[in-house]
Formats: C-alpha cells, sequence, structure tokens
C-alpha cells in the first residue's frame, strides 16, 4: 500500500478557460442570445464554474444572467440510507424560474444522480421553460437517462479512477486530474 | 465533522463543535421556509412522534412543521388525549410507540429526566423538548442561533437572564450553551427564584434587575410561571413586576444595540411591557420562532439515518 496515488493532469487552467470560452458562445448561441436565461450552479464546483460563465457570457453580449445556487444535498436518493450526513450548504435562488431557460451548470458529470437530484430541486423552485445542463467534464458511467447540452470535455475513464477538478476559487489551482481509485 | 449522537437530550452534553455544527447546519435550513413550496423530500418514509406530557404551542407547531417541511410524517400525541389518562405508565408508552417503528420521539415531560429515561430503553433517537425544570435544549439551540445571526458572534457577549432562574429548563440549557460559546452569564431575579449554588454554573448573580442589565449585549426575560405564585415563591404579580419587568426605561441601561428575547408564551406587563416586546428594534421574539423551525429540521435530519 502506497500514499502516492498516481495522479495525472488532464486539463490545465488555459484548457479549462477555453473550454469555458467555448462553452459560453454555445449557450448563447443555441438560446440565440441572453434572453430568458439564468445560470444555476450546483455546490461547490458548478457554482464557481457558473461565475466564470455569468463573466463570460456579459463580456460577449450586453447585460447580466441571473446566478443561483443550489445545494442538491436534502434531494438526494442516498440521504437516509447513510448515517453521515454531508454537511450541508446554502441554497440561493433569489428569482423566480418560471418560464425561464435555466442553464444547470457542474464540474464532472458522472452517474447522473446529481443531476436527477438537481431538477427535482429546481421543479419546487417554479416550472422553468427549460433546463439545459453545462459541465466541464463528462466522464461517462451513467445510471440514469441524463446527458449533457455543453459538455467541456468528454473524459472516458474506469470505475477505479476518480476525477477532479480543481478550481482556484476553492484549491488555489486550475486543473482537472485524474487519480487512482479510492 | 461527523455528527455522531442517537439522541438530543441537553446542551450540558454537547461540545462546542456539535453546537457549532448544528447551528450552521441550521442556518441551511432557513431558505426552505421562504420557498413558495415549502418542502424538500429528504425524510421521505420517516416517521416522528411528538409525545406531549404538557401544554406546548410553539414548540409542539414547530416540531411538528419541521417535520412535514422535510417530507415527514408527523404524529403528535397530546397526554390528555391518550392512554396515559387510563393510568399506562411512561416506559409502557414508550414500548408500545417503539412497535410501531418511528425514526424520532420527541417528548415533552413534566419530570426531569424523562427523555433520558426514554433514550435507554428505546432504540430510536430521542429529542428532548423540555423536561420539568432540567434542559430545553431546542430552546437554548435557537436563541443561540438568533444571537448569532444578530451580533456575528456569541463569544465574548454579556447575556443577562431575568426572572424565575429556578424553575427554568430554558435558563438551564442556555446558561449551559452560552458559557460553553464564550459569552458571559449574568442572571437576576427574587431570591426565592434563584437556585442555590447557581454560580458553579459560572454565572454572575444579581439581586436586582437594573444590576444585571447593564452593558448586556442580549436580555432573555424568562416567563413568570404564574401557576408558582400559589406556591408563595412571590408575594404579588405587581410587586414582581415593579422590581423585574423589563421596560422603556430600564432597557436604557443596556447596550444601544441590546436585543431582547423570550421564549414565549409573554406574560405581557408582568415580566416585559408590551412596547418592548413589541419593539422591532430591539425585540427579537419572533425572530426566535422562526429560527425555531430551521433548528428542529436540522437536528431531525442529522439524527435520522440508517444502520450505518
Amino acid at each position: 500500500m502506497s500514499d502516492q496515488k498516481n495522479k495525472k493532469t488532464v486539463m490545465d487552467k488555459e484548457g479549462i478557460e477555453r473550454c469555458l470560452t467555448r462553452i459560453a458562445y454555445e449557450i448563447l448561441e443555441k438560446n440565440k442570445g441572453m434572453e430568458n436565461l439564468v445560470l444555476v450552479g450546483i455546490r461547490t464546483g458548478g457554482v464557481f464554474l457558473a461565475q466564470r460563465l455569468q463573466k463570460k457570457m456579459s463580456d460577449i453580449e450586453q447585460g447580466k444572467i441571473p446566478l443561483g445556487i443550489l445545494d442538491v444535498t436534502l434531494y438526494r436518493d442516498d440521504i437516509t440510507a447513510s448515517k453521515k450526513k454531508p454537511c450541508l450548504g446554502e441554497t440561493k435562488i433569489n428569482f423566480s424560474l418560471d418560464g425561464k431557460i435555466v442553464i444547470l451548470v457542474d464540474d464532472v458529470l458522472f452517474t447522473g444522480r446529481t443531476i436527477r437530484a438537481a431538477m427535482d430541486a429546481l421543479i419546487d423552485f417554479g416550472r422553468p421553460k427549460m433546463i439545459q445542463l453545462a459541465v466541464l467534464i463528462d466522464r461517462g458511467h451513467r445510471e440514469l437517462p441524463i446527458r449533457a447540452d455543453f459538455v467541456g470535455k468528454n473524459l472516458p475513464s474506469s470505475l477505479w479512477e476518480a476525477v477532479r477538478v480543481d478550481l482556484v476559487e476553492k484549491s488555489g489551482v486550475d486543473e482537472v486530474v485524474i487519480e487512482e481509485g479510492p | 465533522m461527523k455528527f455522531e449522537r442517537k439522541d438530543i437530550l441537553g446542551i450540558k452534553d454537547l461540545s462546542v463543535d456539535e453546537i457549532n455544527f448544528i447551528l450552521e447546519t441550521a442556518e441551511s435550513f432557513l431558505e426552505i421556509s421562504t420557498r413558495t413550496i415549502k418542502k424538500v423530500p429528504t425524510l421521505r418514509g420517516k416517521t416522528v412522534i411528538n409525545l406531549f406530557y404538557e401544554a406546548s404551542t410553539r414548540t409542539r407547531t414547530s416540531f411538528e412543521i419541521a417535520g412535514k417541511r422535510l417530507s415527514a410524517d408527523t404524529i403528535n400525541i397530546s397526554s390528555s388525549t391518550s392512554s396515559v389518562v387510563k393510568g399506562e405508565t411512561l416506559i409502557d408508552t414508550a414500548r408500545n410507540l417503539e412497535a410501531m417503528n418511528p425514526d424520532v420521539i420527541v417528548i415533552r415531560h413534566s419530570a426531569a429526566g424523562a427523555p433520558h429515561l426514554l433514550a435507554s430503553l428505546v432504540k430510536q433517537s430521542i429529542i428532548n423538548a423540555g423536561d420539568g425544570a432540567h434542559e430545553h435544549p431546542t430552546q437554548a439551540l435557537l436563541d443561540m442561533m438568533t444571537i448569532k445571526e444578530r451580533k456575528g458572534s456569541i463569544d465574548g457577549l454579556k447575556v443577562a437572564i431575568i426572572g424565575d432562574i429556578e424553575h427554568s429548563r430554558v435558563a438551564r440549557s442556555n446558561i449551559y450553551g452560552l458559557t460553553k460559546m464564550g459569552a458571559s452569564v449574568v442572571v437576576a431575579g427574587p431570591a426565592t427564584m434563584l437556585p442555590r449554588d447557581i454560580e458553579k454554573m459560572g454565572v454572575q448573580v444579581h439581586s436586582r434587575l437594573e444590576d444585571a442589565i447593564a452593558g448586556a449585549d442580549v436580555i432573555m426575560m424568562l416567563r413568570i410561571q404564574l401557576e408558582r405564585q400559589k406556591q408563595n415563591i412571590f408575594p404579588s404579580l405587581r410587586e414582581y413586576a415593579q422590581h423585574f419587568c423589563l421596560n422603556r426605561h430600564n432597557v436604557k441601561l443596556a447596550k444601544k444595540d441590546v436585543i431582547v428575547m423570550h421564549p414565549g408564551p409573554i406574560n405581557r406587563g408582568v415580566e416585559i411591557s408590551p412596547d418592548i416586546a413589541d419593539d422591532p428594534s430591539c425585540s427579537v421574539i419572533l425572530d426566535q420562532v422562526n429560527k425555531g423551525v430551521a433548528v428542529r429540521m436540522a437536528l431531525l435530519y442529522l439524527l435520522t439515518g440508517g444502520s450505518e
């Protein structure tokens, strides 16, 4: 047994920036502008990515898209099964979702269960016209019929590996790494 | 941090880390009560029994709402409409409830230690909603949450608790909690309402209200338990009010930004004058009630879980 995990960097700072720039353009292209758009970031990684997308989109077009923060813990399907309760973060959506196009943002798309929980949570806040999903990394292994509308990078991975997105806001560095499993 | 308790029986057993963790978790629950749809599916399929052997409006409703907003099924039992009137003992009632497999039992009882007895007998999580003159942990938690929100932190504050300390479980739980969190606590009340050796709980004792609230950041007024007048603890309500009623004049002795708290129900004009109780610039009484739901949601969330 060794503590030294086999770690491989698959995306650096510039790579992440370029991905987000492209996704910002794709969102605006698909929705023909910013009208009716709102961003909702899933805690914690998705929030930072949503903030960056918000800035990029205001740089491209005039105006600012509303940004919400979502903690999906209370909607998870494994919550009552485990005795150990995860820390709760605050959910903050200060605007109505009725009739809006919600761009849901997360860092890694894996089994799809987080996104399922997030969609349930969003519906409790109103009736969006549409929900679209933007993720930085899609690593496969879906357990639910869910797919992303905007993907930074498809990263085929094995189940024994862990994919981690480090962002400056949280970890002090921008990079995506694959580590050997737990 | 890991929260691994089965029961919440009193503030005395909780560590500072645990109190902070509960309060932080409760803050995240505040938002749910502001939504149009005030419900999350977290405790779907869980059952919470509110077993109340004493009268209650706030605490019982608060626990019921907390359970329902988390999608748990909540059942209320009050002693007057239960088999207690047929002579069933607490232990037998508990064993019967246990056989119906609830997940949490919330209990209020006039005997100190009743929740502890229950906790040792049944496998379900027990939450103490007030036991005699012993503890009322959820009230102290919601009080601390209110103070923390208004003042930023509890550490270093001067908190004055005024009134019938002897018979108050609210006072006892708050003294345990506030001193743990670094506040300096002073108490004042008529000598017949101050327990012997109260100093040993780490508080300063005054016999005059004015001395206790001087320079206070927080004033906590306790309910005068009218039913106790018969026991000759105090001569008359009017005399009590003359010495220990918080009003517009004496409140000026406290800090300018003082907050005034009361666990309810209020005896207007006895321990607190209506103009103070209803003054939004200092009274946080209804805010306490609001925080109560969030604190109880947090506890139900933290206590319920699978076997692993």
